[in-house]
């Protein structure tokens, strides 16, 4: 029993443990039930930092564990896997902050942080699935735990929208699960392997792989909101900020990308994909859906409604970036997960505190609240610009990469425009906000006040994490050069899928 | 003229079906256990027409053996139904 | 000669013995007697582990005359789980019974009930299987008529009635097979049968006549309402191993006694019309207003799955994909008898905390009993197939043959099987969140609670992640027949 093969199993052990625990705790202990949940996110941090150093390293880190004849559990680090875990554990810990703040003096919150752990355990899980079994099987515990969150509320409209949420997440799921059971019994155990195994086998059906592909990407694609499969996500909107910010950012939309990335690069390899004729559908499925996504965020004057549309177009950029071949383009794609991640999370935050702290929920209330709420705010205006794809923020980086990618593989035609067609409505739906928050009057009185707390605008659990997730955007992309940066991972992820 | 294990053997089936008819067309739970039980004879009568050797012979003791058993298992199951019907009759008509 | 066979078929019956005479202790009887129970079938399926098939000659007289009892793969795994299930609704059906009276009568139909079923897994002659299915289908109605009321009444009637048909059935099968072939014993027959007319019809009249039994669709009718109506512990019995011995002996006769007169027609006869019960009966829980009831034809959907392994085992050659579709199909069923099993026990929490069991009106008892919601959940995960369960496993498993058989209408029932068996399990649990808050601690009633958790336990994390094992264990040895599966 090496560290090589407990250290997955570690990392995955490091929230099923407290938020098991949790369970168990009565409502009134505060204290333990923080405690566990900060040690829990601070030991997966310390752990997955070591496994960064490994797989940079060229170490590896595999646990396995046979379910069935045939069927292996295995938990396997590369550099895909690395950067997803990363991604999950950072937003894991500032999110852990955030919903402490966000959901004092609310009841049931042993509930609440227990389905939390075990939330990210299932990300985590999938993040480091070293075969598609071993995704299915997270990916469907994925959809258990994010059930309660969803519904966390209680109310007739906060359990309807999680019964809508559990519909298209169970359909999809029983999709990828067909496809991934028939893949499995024509092609033998596939284990993820950069560049692809498919492209290799003899004597498999080309049509019967195309229908698989179909299955796969149509069951990721419910989870990763590609449009006609989005339904769900405006309606899980119902949730606690906290879970939106989880759910938006890193947990389900992000797996539903992270499995569309894997199944084209690791499972048929790229090219292969190319070469069934697969990449276009895709490409074209992600463009619809970006566009689509920005022009009905148009029209919305629900904040978070106007996120999760934004949301539904940006996680389609990965997507985008999986249908173009060529590095260039993996790479914006790739970095794109971690990037919309961060920018995505703190504009979740900033939402949430608006309500939280002013009882504003629509943009039409937002006049002045840069003044009255700078921080947040401030944080706010860092993402959106981000998303819009402004340098020096990390939206730029991506959509520079795709752009090049488009270019280098003969695509820019439709790419391109795409793209800046894409900026252009982010930029209409975006900045009218940070212009209504910076440069017009407040009203006389905010529809729900809370004194400030203190010093600051807000308590310091609500109003650090969005802070430091804009720091982050901000240094994703000014730092992006930097040993260790998300570019630096998708660069190297990129040589490694082509070189085979 | 058939031979008499033929007429034997025909007779258990056709009172299995008749039995078997019963059941499912008649109401009354009385009926109904009554009509199990011809089903059941015809499965006896079966059973005693496969013990059958031939005229002189000593019968094959297995299948009568098995016989005796069914009648037992027979009785046993009537009685618990019918102990069953007279509880829902005597909760009165509904 | 392994005498140790006995033992899981003459302890519940000297305990159910025991149980009548010293009425005022049948609790501690009953319990007691099914802690040593399952210490038996444990060394049995040790002892199988071990060294294969076991056998055991009643009497000292060898089959022919007499009656084996023989055990394999298959007979052991459902010897361990009945004996498991047994003792934890034991447990539970201490702090059931208030009435002293029905307690004096539910104990030793209750033993009955154990040593009728072992007896049956056991039992390697036809007619004593006979004996055995009537002494299980006697004892199961007395225990479902348990319940009082006149709804309970009728349906245990009803129940009555058509076990009776399908048992006659059996019989007028087992006359013709001893008219064909001059015997009994199951591995006798198994090397005696061939593809002919009267092999077919005695095949037909069992079958049939099981399948009554096993509330296969469209002959499923009597189920819900007796499993909907009997008391929590008999109803988690009946559907998670009366029913599932039906099954096990269809597998038998189909798998080891016909295994040379089979046709791949009939077996995807059979097959469609367990996909037929999973549609319907996974609709039929969707519309359900009682939770039993929802239970009960979830019961009838699962079965329907196992049902759907048939065709499928017939058509893919011996070998490691078979063997693993086998596997698949042994894992269904004892994820089920530990998950529906959990469910009836929880259901019987709420149906005593609330006075009732409408699911409409299950939000405050829902949050008022957060084990046992949990435990819900956790049996719904293993119904609706969804990993950690060792359903998920066996699925994947059935779906693995389905596609290499080329059956590919067996994907689209499975798919949406389980997207109903999600609805229906989602829109109890949905009731389970309210804004209100919850009083007091976690557990509610150990001796009621405890069971259930660890059934749903066994069903959705054991079962999922620990069951490798089982597929090693089913070819371990021979089976009754001689042919190594």
């Amino acid at each position: 029993m090496s560290l090589s093969s407990l250290l997955p199993a570690l990392i995955l052990l490091s929230s099923l443990l407290p938020g098991l625990a949790i369970f168990l705790l009565r409502e009134e202990s505060h204290r333990l039930r923080t405690a566990l949940n900060l040690f829990g996110a601070v030991a997966k941090l310390l752990l997955v930092g070591l496994m960064i150093w490994g797989v940079f390293h060229e170490r590896v880190f595999e646990t396995r564990w046979t379910l069935a004849p045939g069927l292996d559990l295995v938990l396997h680090a590369d550099a895909l896997s690395v950067l997803f875990v990363s991604l999950s554990t950072v937003l894991w810990l500032v999110t852990t902050v955030y919903a402490i703040g966000y959901l004092e003096n609310t009841p049931h919150r042993s509930r609440f942080f227990g389905f939390f752990s075990l939330c990210v355990t299932a990300t985590v899980g999938l993040a480091l699935a070293g075969n598609l079994f071993t995704f299915v099987i997270f990916y469907e515990m994925l959809t258990l735990s994010t059930y309660p969150l969803v519904a966390h509320k209680g109310t007739p409209m906060a359990v309807r929208g999680a019964r809508i949420y559990l519909a298209y997440t169970l359909s999809g799921g029983v999709l990828l699960l067909i496809g991934a059971v028939w893949l499995r019994t024509i092609a033998g155990p596939l284990e993820f392997v950069e560049g692809g195994i498919l492209g290799g086998l003899e004597g498999i059906d080309p049509w019967a792989l195309r229908w698989i592909f179909l299955l796969l990407i149509v069951g990721l694609g419910v989870k990763a909101a590609l449009v006609p499969l989005h339904g769900w996500l405006p309606q899980a909107m119902v949730a606690p900020a906290p879970v939106s910010a989880l759910l938006h950012a890193v947990a389900v939309v992000k797996a539903g990308a992270f499995g569309i990335v894997r199944v084209v690069y690791d499972v048929y390899g790229v090219e292969f994909t190319a070469a069934l004729g697969l990449l276009p559908w895709l490409g074209a499925v992600a463009a619809v859906t970006i566009i689509y996504g920005s022009v009905k965020a148009l029209s919305q004057d629900h904040l978070k409604k106007r996120l999760a549309y934004s949301t539904v177009s940006q996680v389609s950029y990965i997507a985008l970036g999986t249908a173009i071949l060529g590095p260039l383009a993996t790479i914006g794609g790739v970095v794109h997960l971690v990037h919309q991640g961060v920018m995505k999370i703190t504009l979740f935050f900033a939402a949430g505190n608006y309500a939280e702290n002013l009882g504003v929920h629509r943009i039409s209330e937002m006049d002045g609240v840069g003044r009255r709420m700078p921080g947040t705010t401030l944080a706010f205006t860092v993402g959106a610009l981000g998303m819009i794809g402004v340098p020096p923020v990390a939206g730029f980086v991506s959509k520079w990469y795709l752009g090049l990618g488009a270019v280098e593989a003969g695509q820019a035609a439709w790419v391109v425009p795409v793209l800046v067609a894409s900026s252009l409505l982010n930029a209409a739906y975006f900045l009218p906000v940070l212009y209504r928050a910076w440069f017009r009057e407040p009203p006389a009185a905010w529809p729900a006040e809370k004194p400030p707390a203190g010093r600051w605008e807000m308590p310091g659990a609500l109003l650090w994490p969005p802070v430091v997730t804009a720091v982050l955007a901000l240094a994703a992309g000014l730092f992006a050069a930097a040993p260790y940066s998300p570019l630096e991972w998708a660069q190297l992820i990129a040589s490694r899928e082509y070189a085979s | 003229m058939l031979p008499q294990e033929i007429i034997f053997g025909l007779t258990g089936v056709g009172l299995f079906v008749i039995g078997l008819r019963g059941v499912m067309l008649h109401v009354s739970a009385l009926a109904r256990i009554l009509a199990i039980n011809v089903c059941g004879a015809g499965v006896f009568l079966v059973f005693v027409t496969v013990a059958y050797r031939g005229l002189g012979e000593r019968p094959d003791p297995v299948p009568l053996a098995l016989v005796l058993t069914g009648i037992v298992v027979a009785v046993s199951a009537t009685a618990l139904a019918l102990a069953l019907a007279r509880r829902l009759q005597e909760g009165g008509d509904e | 000669m392994n005498s140790l066979l006995i033992w899981p078929i003459a302890l519940p019956l000297l305990g159910s013995l025991g149980a009548l005479v010293w009425s005022s202790r049948a609790h501690l009887i009953g319990v007691g007697v099914g802690i040593l129970t399952l210490f038996a079938s444990s060394l049995v399926a040790l002892r199988f582990a071990e060294q294969g098939g076991l056998e055991h000659a009643l009497g000292g007289w060898e089959p022919g005359l007499g009656i084996a009892l023989r055990v394999d793969g298959l007979a052991a795994a459902l010897l361990m789980m009945s004996s498991l299930v047994a003792l934890a609704a034991a447990v539970y059906a201490t702090a059931y019974f208030s009435d002293p009276v029905k307690r004096a009568v539910f104990w030793p139909l209750w033993m009955l009930l154990v040593a009728a079923l072992h007896a049956l897994l056991l039992a390697g002659d036809v007619f004593n299987v006979y004996v055995t299915l009537e002494l299980l289908g006697l004892t199961a109605v007395a225990l479902a008529a348990l319940g009082g009321s006149r709804a309970s009444l009728r349906a245990a009637l009803r129940y009555l009635t058509v076990g009776l048909l399908g048992s006659m059935a059996f019989l007028a099968g087992v006359a013709l097979l001893y008219a064909a072939y001059g015997t009994l014993d199951m591995r006798g027959l198994a090397g005696l049968v061939r593809a002919e007319p009267a092999a077919w019809v005695a095949l037909t009249l069992m079958t049939a006549g099981l399948l009554v039994k096993a509330a296969l669709f469209p002959l499923h009718f009597w189920l819900p309402p007796t499993h909907a109506n009997a008391p929590a512990p008999v109803s988690a019995a009946l559907s998670a191993l009366v029913v599932k011995a039906a099954f096990y002996l269809v597998l038998r006769l189909w798998l080891d006694v016909f295994d040379g007169a089979l046709t791949q027609a009939a077996a995807s006869l059979l097959g469609l019309l367990g996909a037929a019960a999973v549609l319907w009966g996974s609709w039929r829980a969707l519309r359900a207003e009682r939770l039993k009831l929802l239970a009960a034809y979830s019961t009838v959907a699962q079965l329907g799955y196992l049902f759907l392994f048939l065709p499928l085992l017939l058509a893919l050659p011996p070998g490691p994909g078979r063997d693993a579709a086998l596997g698949g199909l042994v894992l269904f069923a004892l994820t089920h008898g530990f998950a529906k099993s959990a469910l009836f026990l929880a259901a019987g929490v709420i149906q005593q905390h609330a006075g009732h069991d409408r699911i409409a009106d299950l939000g405050g008892t829902a949050r008022a009993l957060p084990i046992t919601t949990f435990v819900l959940a956790l049996s719904g995960v293993a119904l609706i197939g969804l990993p950690p369960s060792g359903t998920f496993l066996a699925k994947w498993q059935l779906m693995s043959a389905a596609v290499t058989t080329g059956q590919w209408l067996w994907l689209p029932v499975v798919g949406l099987g389980s997207l109903l068996a999600g609805a229906y399990t989602f829109r109890v649990l949905g009731h389970a969140f309210g804004p209100s808050e919850r009083a007091g601690g976690v557990l509610v009633g150990g001796r009621q609670e405890i069971p259930a958790l660890l059934l749903a336990i066994v069903a959705t994390v054991v079962l999922g992640l620990g069951a490798n094992g089982l597929w090693g264990f089913l070819s371990t040895g021979v089976s009754v027949t001689g042919v190594s599966s």
